[in-house]
């Protein structure tokens, strides 16, 4: 047995994501949490539309097309109706935050028994790189050419916070993907998320915060210094609500 | 020891930045999609920590179970 080796629920070919993107490693650590859990043939991975649909050529499984931002509908209705499989939206943050704003909202105010997997770049990846509900104040966009003004276009939306105040969801975290620790700590919350949705207890939300070297227009290793300096400080990592932190698993 | 599936790799540099031994560099060769790859310039000095498997986007590096010294 390998040490470590890559994990079997992803397809043999490359990724369609641009080089240094993190979608392709938070695919990744979602695919070595599937495998962990031997749920490789019972979960289904439900992509709207945006960079995350990519998954669509790179994930080996049951997969879901879902319309733009509506992904926790087609989830609800999906775990509805097959409460024994592991169900989970990946979507992006132009997906979640701005188009799919009432979805997410509604899906996590019922609490429903599904994970939602928030990639968090700060941009609309593949339209071209425009604002984004978290675009960052001063952060130059295609369509913010001098840096997002707060006064024209607010501020960005922090959806772990926002998700925090509601009741029903069960766990709301947000980890980093610049740093190795980050990704660990991201792939230890991602499977808290999945088995606290395999033993039934609800809604949990692991939100990502990830880069997109190709609309920011730095290389993949200024995207990191970045990330430290800007990203972090606003959207702060960490656990914002554990309703099952006391529990013995 | 690391082993790097060439055709996987994208050539963004994060496994050289977090390599603790820092012993990974960036070749002047391009697999077939065109992209650069790194390469061990001291295979004694790997010790397996496993970082550059965990930061590797495209999941192109694995580690292989450590063969037993031949007594």
């Amino acid at each position: 047995m390998a040490v470590y080796k890559r994990p079997a629920t992803l397809k043999k070919n490359p990724s369609g994501f641009c080089p240094g993107c993190m979608h392709s490693l938070s695919t990744k650590i979602i695919a070595e949490v599937v495998d962990e859990m031997g749920q490789k043939d019972n979960c289904l991975h439900i992509v709207p539309v945006g960079c995350s649909t990519l998954n669509l050529v790179y994930w080996q499984g049951d997969i879901l097309g879902a319309a733009h931002g509506r992904a926790p509908a087609v989830a609800t209705g999906f775990k509805r109706t097959n409460p024994e499989r592991l169900v989970f939206a990946y979507q992006g943050d132009g997906d979640l935050a701005a188009i799919g704003l009432a979805e997410i909202m509604g899906a996590a105010n019922r609490g429903e028994n599904f994970t939602v997997i928030f990639f968090n770049n700060q941009t609309y990846g593949m339209t071209g790189g425009q604002m984004a509900p978290t675009t960052l104040i001063g952060q130059k966009t295609t369509t913010t050419r001098y840096g997002r003004d707060a006064e024209t276009t607010g501020y960005p939306m922090k959806m772990c916070e926002l998700l925090a105040t509601l009741e029903a969801p069960a766990f709301v975290a947000r980890y980093a993907l610049n740093t190795p620790k980050g990704v660990m700590e991201a792939k230890k919350a991602i499977r808290k998320g999945f088995e606290i949705q395999m033993a039934g207890k609800g809604f949990s939300f692991i939100e990502l915060l990830g880069n997109c070297p190709t609309n920011w227009g730095m290389t993949p290793l200024q995207t990191l210094e970045y990330m430290e300096s800007n990203t972090i400080p606003y959207f702060k990592p960490g656990v914002y609500k554990d309703k099952y932190k006391d529990e013995v698993k | 020891m690391i082993e790097l599936n060439v055709m996987l790799c994208k050539g963004c540099s994060y496994c050289i930045k977090f390599c603790p031994k820092k012993i990974l560099e960036l070749g002047t060769d391009r697999n077939k999609f065109g992209h650069f790859y790194p390469h061990l310039t001291d295979e004694a000095k790997c010790i397996s920590c496993g970082i550059c498997a965990t930061i590797c986007p495209e999941g192109a590096i694995e580690l292989p179970e450590k063969e037993k010294e031949e007594q």
